[in-house]
């Protein structure tokens, strides 16, 4: 075996982005099936309400925009890392602060869809649907924003290197990932949708 | 050869300690190992019910089972074969293997890995905690169909032990995939391309690209289902507007890509096997990593061929029954390069060698009654008939199960350090050959005649009598082949012949380290240049990599 200097060793790429990017794939398939189920029954509910009559789109357009915001932060927080301009931490806070905000956006649309609008998971088909492809994407903005805020703790503790660490470029994509979900929930849900 | 040390530290310890290292390790050998020897358990347990199935089914008007515990017994024979037995069989032996031929010391993730199996584990045990529940285990078909599922119609919690389980394995399953593709794409040994990967591996990474693409829409249809059944939604319940015809489309979309998620790593065994046991190499490499990855993507789009009988419409029919044909293409180019390799071979009839010979003679009729099902015309008259029970398990035994024994006797040496007993393997074969076509070859003709699967018993004057006998007969004779080999695998733990590193005269790195494996795989990291590294270490003067 000593001839090992005759081969050139090709780059491979890190474990932990292929999973992650595998991971992902994944995530879009399990997604990719809740939005199949909402566009099968678009309109097949038997009793109301329907999306139209209950889903209000000032308070969905500016969540989405908290969303496509923190987008542009966490790249920024990214960018901070790579080119060691600093301002890692405030981006990445600003990101959390964002995904904080869509959540809390979340939580009064429901409370006015529950509330108000008398709209469960059991109401009709739109509220089965809605509340499962809605609820699920929530869920991953709150695991995301755990893993933001776990990033930040061990950053801040300086528990990850300082140039720009892998777990930072993860969450980062998990982030983005979660940012395009939204994006395509959003355009079936609230505008072709309703 | 001189890393024998860790097998003599384990024999003096205690059975705890010995027990610890297991439940705690992270080692992708010994988490395979583990994942082989539940699939293996399991196997003898869904076994039994097929053979109580096959019991009830002996006389017409039999009432050797009550018709509740037959339908729970089809269930779970279907449920355990696909989801525990099929699927972590084959992630076990990918696990213990992959991380071998490529020259790499463990997994990519190996926590993720123990947790995998882990979280299989489980769930095969939460779908059999449903004997301990009221209502006993769920009677509604491996495939679940809506609304039998809905809370109506099955009202004890064994629908939930079965949904859980799934779900729970579910992500195991996909923890594996992930697993396996960034092992393949970025801890191969230095020098070797991703062209020149054994091609077991190659057929896992096809695998792993189905696992991810096909599970998660299985996890969401059976979230769906849960939250039907606990929280009043409405995805499967006609009565609200809900539709049982997209359960089938979610569950088939999973089901159908599943087959080949069960049938490619066999593939990818047949091929390191026939090659090592005709002195040859591999017929076509390019061609059929080329075939493997057109199974890969053209499965995704054969699913609703499970559904021609539905009323869906004659454009979709049409679609899906192309698509079905199409895949035959790629399969029929593999099984050409088999014979190819064959072709002109030094050939040595060894235990491997016969599995392999049984799962080509075997998978080619079990492909064949393939292409008579997808033809939607002839599906509709034979549609939940026996025919087709027949030919899918033409296909996972024939195919699946074949290939893996091949592979089991094939590797067994290395992972031991002992050979298996040829004897015992000869009668497993031809047990397994003779009553495997007995039992399976007459569920065609019954099938033909008009006995639909799953039903509980048969009137007299039907004429399926006989055929049904045959088969029972057949699973009479299976029975002790599962026995045999059970045994064997015990037995030669300590009685084989010692095996040597290498002692098929192989050409993959697997065989390059010692039998079993250190811990750390590899003393020194291999270095690759073509696909038959050892090959070039045995022959110098003659190296693969100037032709390739």
């Amino acid at each position: 075996m000593s001839e090992a200097v005759a081969i050139a060793v090709e780059p491979r790429g890190d474990p932990r982005k292929i999973g992650m990017i595998a991971f992902l794939a994944s995530e879009g398939a399990f997604f990719s099936t809740l939005l199949v189920g909402y566009v099968v029954y678009l309109g097949k509910s038997i009793v109301g309400p329907t999306p139209r009559e209950v889903l209000s789109l000032p308070l969905v357009v500016g969540t989405t925009a908290c969303l496509l915001a923190s987008s542009y932060t966490v790249d920024r927080a990214v960018r901070a890392l790579r080119t060691g301009t600093g301002g890692f931490a405030r981006w990445w806070a600003a990101t959390i602060a964002l995904g904080v905000a869509f959540l809390a956006g979340t939580a009064y649309e429901w409370y006015g869809l529950i509330a108000t609008h008398g709209l469960t998971l059991g109401t009709n088909l739109f509220g089965t649907t809605f509340f499962t492809l809605v609820g699920f994407h929530a869920a991953h903005v709150t695991a995301g924003v755990i893993m933001l805020l776990t990033v930040l703790r061990l950053w801040r503790r300086g528990h990850l290197p300082r140039r720009e660490p892998v777990a930072v470029t993860l969450t980062a994509w998990y982030w983005h990932f979660v940012d395009g979900v939204w994006v395509v929930v959003f355009t079936v849900v609230y505008v072709v949708g309703r | 050869m001189s890393i024998a040390a860790p097998e003599l530290t384990t024999e003096r310890r205690p059975l705890s300690a010995a027990l610890h290292e297991w439940v705690v390790t992270v080692d992708h050998k010994k988490i395979g190992v583990m994942y082989v020897v539940m699939a293996i358990a399991f196997l003898l347990v869904g076994g039994l019910e097929a053979v109580l199935i096959r019991v009830q089914l002996l006389w017409p008007r039999a009432d050797f089972l009550p018709p509740v515990t037959f339908n729970q017994f089809f269930t779970l024979h279907g449920t355990t074969m696909v989801f525990f037995v099929g699927m972590p069989i084959l992630i076990g032996i990918a696990n213990y293997l992959v991380p071998l031929q490529v020259g790499a010391r463990d997994m990519a993730f190996p926590r993720l890995n123990a947790l995998g199996f882990w979280v299989t584990l489980f769930g095969g045990l939460l779908v059999y905690a449903s004997f301990f529940m009221p209502g006993g285990p769920p009677s509604m078909g491996w495939f679940a169909y809506a609304p039998l599922t809905e809370k109506t119609f099955a009202r004890g919690p064994g629908v939930d032990c079965w949904a859980l389980g799934l779900i729970v394995s579910g992500v195991g399953t996909v923890a594996a995939g992930v697993n396996f593709i960034a092992t393949i794409l970025t801890m191969r040994a230095p020098g070797m391309k991703l062209r020149q990967v054994p091609f077991f591996t190659w057929t896992i990474l096809g695998t792993s690209i189905q696992i991810l693409v096909a599970l998660p829409p299985l996890t969401a249809a059976l979230i769906m289902l849960m939250l039907d059944r606990h929280a009043g939604a409405h995805f499967f319940d006609p009565q609200a507007g809900g539709s049982a015809y997209l359960w089938q489309h979610l569950f088939w979309f999973f089901g159908h890509p599943e087959v080949y998620i069960l049938v490619l790593p066999a593939f990818g065994m047949i091929s390191e096997v026939i090659p090592v046991f005709s002195r040859k190499v591999l017929f076509g490499y390019e061609f059929m990593a080329l075939a493997t990855m057109a199974i890969v993507f053209i499965s995704l789009g054969v699913w609703a061929h499970h559904m021609f009988t539905v009323g869906m419409s004659r454009t979709l029919d049409m679609w899906f029954a192309g698509a079905s044909f199409l895949v035959a293409i790629p399969t029929g180019i593999k099984m050409f390069n088999w014979l190819a390799t064959l072709y002109g071979g030094k050939l040595v009839m060894k235990s491997p060698m016969l599995f392999a010979l049984g799962f080509l003679s075997m998978f080619l009729i079990g492909g064949l009654t393939g292409v008579i099902l997808a033809c939607a015309a002839v599906d509709f008259q034979l549609h939940d008939t026996y025919f087709v029970v027949g030919h899918f398990h033409w296909v996972l035994i024939g195919g699946t199960l074949f290939g893996v024994f091949a592979g089991i006797h094939y590797w067994y040496p290395k992972v031991t350090g002992r050979m298996l007993s040829e004897r015992l393997a000869k009668w497993q074969f031809w047990l397994l050959f003779i009553g495997f076509i007995l039992t399976f070859a007459p569920m065609h003709v019954a099938g033909v005649l008009g006995m639909p699967r799953r039903i509980y018993t048969y009137e007299p004057d039907r004429g399926w009598a006989i055929w049904n006998q045959l088969a029972t007969l057949g699973a009479f004779i299976q029975v002790p082949s599962y026995l045999i080999f059970a045994i064997n695998l015990v037995w030669s733990l300590w009685k084989g012949k010692p095996a040597g590193d290498d002692p098929w005269d192989a050409w993959t790195l697997e065989w390059a380290t010692t039998s079993p494996p250190p811990p750390y795989n590899f003393e020194s990291n291999p270095v690759v240049r073509s696909r038959r590294p050892l090959w070039d270490l045995k022959h110098p003067d003659d190296p693969d990599w100037k032709y390739e």
